[in-house]
């Protein structure tokens, strides 16, 4: 690998989206495997930060929940919107949440994350102090709810890139 | 109609489903838009449609293809790859927009947690202030 | 039996998303506030790609699916930038 392939993920993504918007074909395959590398080249020359994946189990696990709750969470504020707000009785906020992680690629795909479930919108994040303004939707219950969020997303994350 | 016609019931039960349910998802999205009275309420209204309602119907797109050409049809999931990546860049950002305006017209609405220092004022739930 | 099953709810769907459509029109154009019309019109551009991957499936082309993706491009980008504005006043720093 190394310097003929500088950023060996990148490129095999970029070859299987080629793949997908053609069809399969061997003139395909060479075409697409050399914008690849190219792109991989140019990519090294911008010098981006190298995220590390260091352990794939908590990922691939993190891959499994995250649909999941995304799902859950669609349910409850479907429901919400439907039944408005249980009869105006919901009440949302925003609430803080001190993070330990720190590697910008885990942020990156911990604002994924937040910003892709329905009822979690994440707000600010301060690079310094390391503290989060998330608004929720349906906040019931402040302390547990910023202990899950603590718990299923970005504690895994620490264990995948830090 | 015609190429919808020999579709064994087995997929069209499925494709029937996740359409009707991401549809359904992408409207209510777009009812709460207009009903929520807060900013950031609203926000998280139309990520309805871009999770599951986008999910749902690029599934279903999936499955009635892949029959169709009796081959893997997996393209539609770039859309829902791409979609997925964008995103939260868009609401993080109009997020971030919303806060800063807010500050800047060191406003009424900002409860004390996103307020940062400032003397902590009423939650009030108007967002009606015409720009 | 299946037929007609696939052709009501792609006929439901394409009926709810125009509908979505038009609500988020009107979101756009109510405001009351720069950021509701901006997140108004992103959520008017996932609704128009949606629609056409669900009229492409009724019409069994493939084609549609590259107009949506471009939308999806389309959208993003402008968003973005809207955001970015409002954020700083400008959007090329």
């Amino acid at each position: 690998m190394g310097r003929l392939v500088p950023h060996p993920l990148l490129s095999l993504a970029l070859v299987g989206m080629w793949l997908l918007l053609t069809r399969f074909s061997p003139g395909h395959l060479l075409l697409g495997t050399a914008i690849a590398l190219i792109a991989g080249r140019a990519m090294a020359a911008l010098k981006p930060d190298r995220p590390r994946i260091r352990r794939w189990i908590p990922a691939l696990r993190l891959g499994v929940v995250v649909p999941w709750d995304i799902l859950r969470s669609n349910i409850a504020v479907a429901r919400l919107i439907l039944t408005n707000g249980r009869r105006g009785t919901r009440r949302s906020g925003f609430i803080r949440i001190p993070l330990e992680l720190r590697d910008p690629t885990g942020l990156a795909i911990l604002s994924m994350i937040i910003t892709a479930t329905p009822g979690t919108a994440w707000i600010e994040h301060d690079r310094k102090s390391g503290v989060l303004i998330l608004h929720i939707f349906d906040l019931t219950d402040e302390a547990a709810q910023r202990d899950e969020i603590l718990r299923r997303y970005a504690t895994p994350l620490m264990e995948i890139f830090q | 109609m015609n190429h919808l016609a020999d579709i064994p019931l087995w997929i069209a039960l499925p494709v029937a489903f996740l359409v009707v349910a991401g549809s359904s998802l992408a409207l209510l999205g777009t009812i709460g838009l207009l009903r929520l009275r807060l900013f950031y309420d609203r926000l998280h209204a139309p990520t309805l449609g871009t999770s599951w309602g986008i999910g749902a119907i690029v599934l279903g797109s999936m499955l009635l293809f892949s029959w169709l050409d009796s081959r893997p049809v997996l393209h539609e999931a770039l859309i829902g790859i791409f979609v997925i990546v964008t995103t939260p860049a868009t609401y993080l950002l109009l997020g971030r927009a919303a806060l800063h305006r807010d500050r800047a017209k060191g406003s009424a609405n900002l409860p004390n947690a996103a307020a940062e220092g400032a003397d902590p004022p009423k939650e009030t739930a108007e967002d009606t202030v015409p720009d | 039996m299946s037929e007609i099953l696939l052709t009501l709810a792609l006929l439901y769907a394409q009926i709810t998303l125009g509908l979505a459509a038009c609500i988020a029109c009107l979101c756009v154009l109510r405001g009351p506030r720069a950021q509701d019309r901006v997140l108004g019109l992103d959520s008017l551009y996932v609704i128009a790609m949606l629609l056409f991957l669900v009229t492409g499936m009724r019409s069994g082309s493939l084609f549609f699916f590259e107009a949506a993706l471009v939308i999806g491009a389309l959208g993003f980008v402008t968003t973005v930038a809207m955001a970015k504005f409002l954020l700083r006043g400008e959007v090329i720093e």
